[in-house]
């Protein structure tokens, strides 16, 4: 039963989401099957939400490791939960002065605001930044020569970068005025293909173009494929044990 | 000494001269402000393609004076009025369309009412031309499938059929060859160097909700990890990013503790939410990392920016690590920063193969019809294109328009 129901609810949704994409009379009905899932993702929140205050208050009264980490969450949490709830620093609404709690609570000068916008988006954006070191550092591994195919990224690596700036189309200058000499005119196109912005261009949309059509063709079969296991039941692992 | 000659010097003749001047232009001119400008050409109505009846679409041929040409400009919008056949004739308005539009959809009739149209054009000055209606009334039927999409149905009918023979193949007993996926091989060996470590697994489901079929698949391979896990006595920790996938995260885990027979092992707090907010997230994910320095790392889901913070943390701490997604622009971080990679379809192979179970089995091989039919149409759109090049008015060149516009577009499922 505990996993007859869920699977006959997902079983349901797929398939009036797989039909109302072919017939228009059901395209409300997926929409509807949409909304319901966002109206549990909704509730799911609170959930979520008890379960890290759970969580970091089990680790400060454990005196775990990095529980320092974990009052800070804590305190975090509790602060931003609560100038968004109580509104602190919002003006009354304008349509509704009457009201004092009518105004947003994203107001900008809220307190909720000042949290997103001094204290949130500053940190969030450290961490992206640090991508572009770990983009370093990770291609500085990829690019070893260590065989032949990672000679060969390699290359091609050199070239693409090479290629996506200035100095590789300074460094190639040469390459037109040696084409023109050519008569033949496959000679002469196969040498003007030789600038390294233009063979940037023949890396990026002839032979990578053509690997990630083939991972994406794959992609394609295996959404299918899967999405019509969890349909049919065959593979029903997400669903936890049958017992009750 | 005067340039200018008797007869021109006399004030009355030269009043005289400009008030014709003025006369003559004022007459000659070809606009005056408030002149509407001239209506649009035919308008025709006909019912909206693929839909429930509750649209119908116009179109008209531009007002003369609608042209880039004119400056300023003496058409600054069109409007549309409807009348219902049958009603109370009255034209009511339901839509503007700015210059150089001539197209216009609307989607406020019911199905099977009659419908007449009219489109005027309105100059900056409100000045409205004369209405240009549609000769036969539009009825707005509704369609019982999108015809547009039927190709697409039909090779998907064709992937999913396969798919379903070949699992009702293998549930006969026929035996399905796969090839070893070296990425999961290392499953069992990433638990055991955990286990020997005497250090945890971390399990990290991707950051998108349970309705993302790739999470779906990664709580897949949690299972069948969670069991290897089981059988070992290893640590789990499995942060999520959502509340539904951190709940049937722990159902999955339940479940394999209990199939490996140590349901008592199983903890609920190893599985747990930290934030939806992304980075967040991986602050939270890679300061775990870093504090208890976890043996094996397993990333299975979808994945964007924080892929390869998180794998590149991994490759710090000096754990085995092994990635599985499908999202092909983070596949590549993978790639450079884990050990094993499962790319786009060997991950959603991955439960599968893992299971050994015959009737999962048969899906793989359903794929490869998939795949086969893929590479078919490959090679057939490839040829007919290169005839297509030497022959533009040929058979190959209708083939391959019919291959990219109907088979692989949308126009339809006949030429």
């Amino acid at each position: 039963m505990k996993r007859t129901v869920p699977l006959i609810i997902a079983a349901t949704t797929g398939f009036v989401l797989i039909v109302a994409y072919f017939i228009p009379y059901t395209e409300t009905w997926g929409e509807t099957a949409m909304a319901w899932f966002n109206i549990i993702a909704a509730v799911a929140f609170v959930l979520g939400g008890f379960n890290l205050m759970k969580n970091q208050l089990q680790k400060i009264s454990d005196r775990r490791p990095g529980w320092g980490y974990a009052a800070v969450t804590l305190i975090s949490f509790v602060i931003t939960l609560f100038v968004g709830l109580a509104k602190v620093g919002v003006t009354p609404s304008e349509t509704y002065p009457e009201y004092p709690w009518a105004g947003a609570y994203d107001q900008e000068g809220a307190a909720f605001w000042w949290v997103y916008e001094y204290l949130f988006l500053p940190l969030s954006a450290t961490m992206f930044a640090m991508l572009a070191f770990y983009i370093a550092s990770a291609a500085f591994r990829a690019f070893r020569a260590k065989n032949v195919e990672a000679v060969i990224l390699l290359i091609t690596a050199f070239i693409v970068l090479l290629g996506r700036t200035y100095a590789g189309v300074w460094l190639t200058s040469w390459v037109d005025p040696l084409a023109a000499q050519f008569e033949s005119p496959f000679m002469s196109q196969l040498i003007t293909g030789l600038r390294l912005d233009r063979l940037t261009g023949t890396i990026m949309n002839v032979f990578n173009l053509a690997g990630m059509r083939a991972i994406t063709i794959g992609i394609a079969l295996g959404v299918a494929s899967t999405s019509l296991k969890v349909l049919l039941g065959v593979d029903r692992s997400y669903l936890g044990s049958g017992d009750d | 000494m005067s340039i200018v000659t008797r007869p021109y010097s006399n004030p009355s003749y030269v009043r005289w001269l400009a008030v014709c001047c003025w006369l003559v232009l004022a007459v000659a001119s070809p606009v005056r402000a408030d002149d509407p400008p001239a209506a649009p050409g035919s308008v025709t109505a006909v019912d909206h393609p693929n839909d429930v009846g509750n649209a119908i679409d116009l179109t008209w041929e531009p007002s003369p004076d609608d042209r880039p040409d004119i400056k300023p400009p003496r058409v600054i919008q069109y409007e549309i009025r409807r009348q219902e056949v049958g009603g109370d004739g009255e034209w009511l308005p339901v839509g503007e369309q700015t210059y150089g539009t001539t197209t216009f959809s609307d989607k406020q009739v019911e199905r099977g009412h009659e419908y007449l149209y009219q489109v005027v054009a309105v100059s900056p000055e409100g000045a409205v031309s004369e209405a240009a209606v549609t000769t036969e009334p539009a009825t707005p039927t509704m369609q019982y499938f999108r015809e547009d999409r039927a190709w697409f149905g039909l090779i998907v009918l064709f992937v999913c059929g396969a798919v379903v023979l070949f699992i009702s193949l293998a549930k006969r007993g026929r035996r399905l060859y796969v090839r070893p996926i070296p990425g999961l091989e290392a499953v069992d060996e990433a638990v055991g160097r955990a286990t020997e470590m005497g250090r945890e697994c971390l399990f990290v489901p991707g950051i998108q909700d349970i309705n993302d079929i790739q999470t779906v698949a990664g709580l897949t391979v949690l299972g069948r990890v969670a069991t290897h896990i089981a059988e070992y006595d290893a640590d789990l920790d499995v942060p999520t990013a959502r509340s539904l996938v951190m709940t049937a995260a722990r159902e999955t885990v339940e479940a394999s503790y209990l199939s490996a027979g140590r349901p008592d092992s199983f903890r609920e707090d190893d599985i747990y939410y930290l934030t939806d907010e992304q980075f967040g997230y991986v602050a939270g994910v890679t300061g775990k990392m870093v504090r208890d320095k976890p043996a094996a790392c397993f990333y299975m889901g979808a994945f964007y920016a924080e892929s390869l913070l998180l794998a590149e943390t991994g490759n710090a701490i000096g754990a085995i690590q092994v990635a599985g997604t499908a999202m092909p622009s983070q596949l590549p971080f993978f790639v450079a920063a884990c050990d094993y990679t499962l790319i786009g379809e060997e991950f959603f192979a991955a439960s599968a193969y893992l299971s050994g179970e015959p009737f999962q089995l048969g899906t793989l091989r359903g794929q490869d019809v998939g795949k086969l039919l893929g590479g078919a149409l490959l090679l057939v759109g490839c040829t007919v294109l290169t005839i297509a090049v030497f022959q533009p008015e040929g058979t190959a060149a209708s083939v391959a328009d019919f291959i990219k516009n109907h088979i692989l577009g949308g126009a339809g499922f006949l030429p």
